[in-house]
């Protein structure tokens, strides 16, 4: 065992004195002598470090805009989908599972198809048309909505039956209202259901092919991360493009550092 | 908790409301070019209108106008416009300037088209080679020049084998694939001169009139509905069409390389 | 107290996956002292309390309270069910359902974590209790709404002498104030302690009721008779 270990151990700061040679070549911008692959990689993580140390103003833009249109559509997907979730938890009725296999099924849906169908919605030549939302980040909020409703949806409902099965006998036993049981599962799932506001949130904010369409990432109207990424690979720009992602990666880290934070000071505070 | 999550929700909530200014769907290649970043500042400062750009490709910017989800057009293919106008969904159709399309392929040129005298014979050369080519596939105003040489050249795509590759995708995207796989690709010119991989690929050919690329604006019918905004989309045309839209344009240079040529004639 | 009994059963049947869990039973309970269900594990104590208190579905027969009163009920489940609050929300949790006011929640939680000894815990999570204090905090959950009707299955199982005694302390306390007291228990002393009436389970069936004091000194069933010396009885 402890020879396995050693091996082990031997062959990690191996790869390592490898790899720090090869990022040595890679700073230092010969792009033939470490790999085409390995240079962009860092051609990007070098992007995204000027991007944030230089406070660049487009960036913060774009970046605070992917987070407004994101956690609105959360805001609203979460106001939507929990106490649906709950519902289906705690209620048994006739179509009960054909309608968790009809939100299974929407989970998957491509997001280009939820972009597709609210464009048409949207369009001026469309049944919302005089709305005039179409381009908007209000367009943008309403596809994700559509987009991570069932997701959120599917992990509340599995979440809030697991409670409910443990709640069941007190509550029917304390003659609550469908309606006390709903808010009551709710309140005392939070944490579960935070999990499924921040596995919505992960796929909103990371979300192109939709808000590409419904938005049309005009520059300083509807451009977000993600379209800017999009529309940077296309231009070539891959280094800039890695860049992009690895700020999202860092906002989406961030975010659930933030709101764990919150809940554990909760926890120690409350309960 | 209670207090501080909407807190933050509140910091962050998006504004709803409709956007402002006048859109104008225009094309990748144009939008990639860069002229766009040159062209809207001094639009917005000489005549006040806030112009948002919806870059997609040909086929999708008609479509945006026959909706009437945008103001005007901004395109190069030639008979799609002309239906466009015909069928109503455009008040007319005004040239502004052109550029041209390239042959950009592998650095070694495996199909010797470097020499060849026109477009036409260089795509001949590479259909007997069999050598790989990207096409956009995507009925994008480049595509549809693509496939015209192809006609000039007296072949027929369908027929062609493997080594014939539409891909379904942008410029930038096209050529990050034709440089992954060593391919011959379209470019127009602005495209290949602002792209970023450009990793063993080169421009090969250029310089037939038949590579001519010609752009035309598109102002939507105002008829469609109450929300366009054609007094603006009138305004921007008077603009772009202007002596100073002329020099702006005939002055964009990448790398020393003029891109555009103007050409709209005065009203 | 509102008139809620004589509570009846008739031909009361419970059937799960194919098997007969209880039943047919046919018993009547009116007012009085603690009445004490007992029986061998699996005789269908629990079930019995559960179809009386009216969350377990029965499959014939029916049951019939005198007057329908389901918020004068309370029910202290076998294993107690500890909502993921702090104590002193769980103890509140019944009220709040009752919109009652502030003070008056505040008032009543704060006399019973004091009578249950759990002063000091009221901001702690319930879920950190031990298993005698989640007993008590249930039985203090379902007191605060001053039930007239209160079951209780089993719930001393889990505790030493000490907090038995005083649990009991608590029921004898509860009875006297007019609560009808309806539990299920294994330990003969404690059916001893607080018995008025008692009911012997068997097979699923009611194998005998009646009077306390003459069911425990001259018992008419055989079986209730071994099952008190402690023999084993199917
Ligand atoms: N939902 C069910 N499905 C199948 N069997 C069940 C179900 N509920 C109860 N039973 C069975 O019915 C019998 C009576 O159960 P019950 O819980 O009423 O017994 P008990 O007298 O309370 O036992 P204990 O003293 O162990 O608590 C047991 O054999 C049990 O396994
Ligand atoms: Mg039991």
């Amino acid at each position: 065992m402890a020879c396995r270990f050693c091996f082990w151990v031997f062959l990690s700061r191996f790869r390592l004195v490898f790899f720090v040679k090869k990022l040595n070549l890679c700073l230092s911008g010969s792009k033939g002598k470490c790999g085409t692959f390995m240079f962009e990689l860092i051609e990007g993580l070098k992007a995204a470090f000027r991007l944030v140390i230089t406070f660049d103003p487009e960036l913060w833009e774009i970046s605070l805009r992917s987070l407004r249109v994101t956690l609105t559509a959360l805001l609203i997907a979460s106001l939507i989908a929990m106490p649906l979730g709950t519902y289906l938890a705690v209620q048994r009725f006739r179509y009960r599972r054909f309608v968790i296999a009809i939100i299974n099924a929407l989970m998957g849906l491509p997001p280009v198809v939820v972009g597709l169908i609210v464009y048409i919605l949207l369009s001026r030549s469309g049944p919302f048309g005089v709305f005039n939302l179409l381009f908007t980040p209000t367009a943008m909020i309403i596809a994700q909505v559509v987009i991570i409703t069932p997701l959120i949806a599917s992990i509340a409902h599995q979440a809030m039956r697991e409670l409910w099965a443990e709640y069941h006998d007190l509550l029917i036993s304390l003659n609550t209202t469908k309606t006390q049981r709903i808010r009551t599962l709710i309140w005392d799932g939070r944490r579960n259901l935070l999990t499924a506001a921040l596995a919505g949130f992960g796929r909103a904010i990371g979300e192109v092919g939709a808000i590409m369409i419904v938005g049309g990432n005009i520059d300083n109207v509807t451009r977000v991360l993600t379209t800017a990424i999009a529309l940077e690979t296309g231009k070539g720009d891959f280094a800039l493009a890695l860049g992009l992602g690895f700020v999202l990666i860092g906002i989406a880290v961030v975010v659930n550092i933030a709101i764990h934070a919150l809940s554990r000071t909760e926890r120690e505070g409350r309960w | 908790m209670k207090q501080i999550l909407p807190a933050i929700f509140a910091l962050f909530l998006a504004q709803p409301g409709a956007a402002d200014g006048m859109r104008m769907a225009v094309t990748t290649s144009f939008d990639n070019s860069g002229l766009s970043d040159v062209l809207l500042p001094v639009i917005r400062e000489d005549t006040g209108i806030d112009v948002q750009l919806l870059v997609v490709g040909t086929g999708q910017a008609l479509r945006l106008g026959e909706a009437g989800d945008v103001d005007a057009v901004l395109v190069h293919s030639r008979a799609a416009e002309e239906a466009f106008v015909a069928a109503g969904h455009g008040t007319h159709r005004r040239e502004i300037m052109y550029n041209d399309f390239v042959l950009i392929g592998p650095a070694d040129d495996p199909a010797s088209i470097a020499d060849a005298q026109t477009a036409a014979e260089a795509l001949l050369r590479i259909a007997a080679a069999q050598a790989a080519f990207v096409s956009r596939g995507d009925d994008s105003g480049t595509h549809k020049a693509e496939l015209n040489i192809w006609t000039d050249a007296g072949l027929d795509t369908e027929t062609f084998g493997a080594w014939y590759r539409p891909v379904g995708a942008g410029m930038g995207a096209a050529l990050n694939t034709a440089s992954a796989m060593q391919a011959y690709v379209v470019s127009d010119r602005a495209s290949w001169l602002n792209f970023g991989n450009t990793d063993g690929l080169a421009m090969l050919f250029s310089g037939d009139p038949a590579l001519f690329n010609q752009y035309a604006y598109l102002p939507v019918n105002p008829a469609k509905n109450a929300a366009i905004k054609h007094q603006e989309a009138t305004a921007l045309e008077a603009w772009l069409t202007s002596p100073r839209a002329a020099d702006l344009i005939n002055g964009y240079t990448i790398n020393g390389e003029t891109l555009f040529v103007f050409n709209a004639s005065p009203e | 107290m509102s008139g809620m009994f004589p509570l009846t059963l008739n031909q009361v049947v419970v059937r799960r996956r194919g098997k007969v869990v209880i039943g047919p039973v046919d018993l009547t309970v009116d007012q009085g002292g603690p009445l004490i269900v007992m029986g061998p594990n699996g005789s269908g104590k629990t079930t019995l309390l559960r179809v009386m208190h009216g969350v377990e579905r029965i499959n014939a027969g029916a049951i019939n309270w005198a007057q329908e009163h389901p918020e004068k009920h309370a029910f202290v489940f076998q294993s107690p069910i500890i909502m993921r609050r702090s104590v002193f929300e769980n103890l509140a949790y019944p009220l709040r359902l009752l919109r009652r006011p502030k003070n008056e929640i505040s008032d009543a939680v704060n006399h019973w974590i004091t009578r249950i000894g759990l002063e000091n815990k009221g901001a702690t999570s319930a879920s950190r209790l031990s298993g005698g204090e989640r007993q008590k905090l249930a039985l203090a959950r379902a007191l605060i709404r001053k039930p007239d009707v209160l079951f209780l299955d089993e719930p001393c199982a889990n505790l030493d002498g000490r907090a038995t005694r005083e649990i009991e302390a608590l029921l004898q306390e509860t009875a006297a104030a007019g609560t009808r007291l309806i539990m299920s228990t294994h330990d003969m002393g404690q059916a001893r302690r607080l018995a008025q009436e008692i009911v012997f389970m068997l097979g699923g069936k009611v194998h005998e009721t009646g009077d306390a004091q003459v069911a425990f000194t001259q018992p008419k069933t055989a079986e209730f008779a071994a099952f008190q010396r402690g023999d084993i009885v199917t």
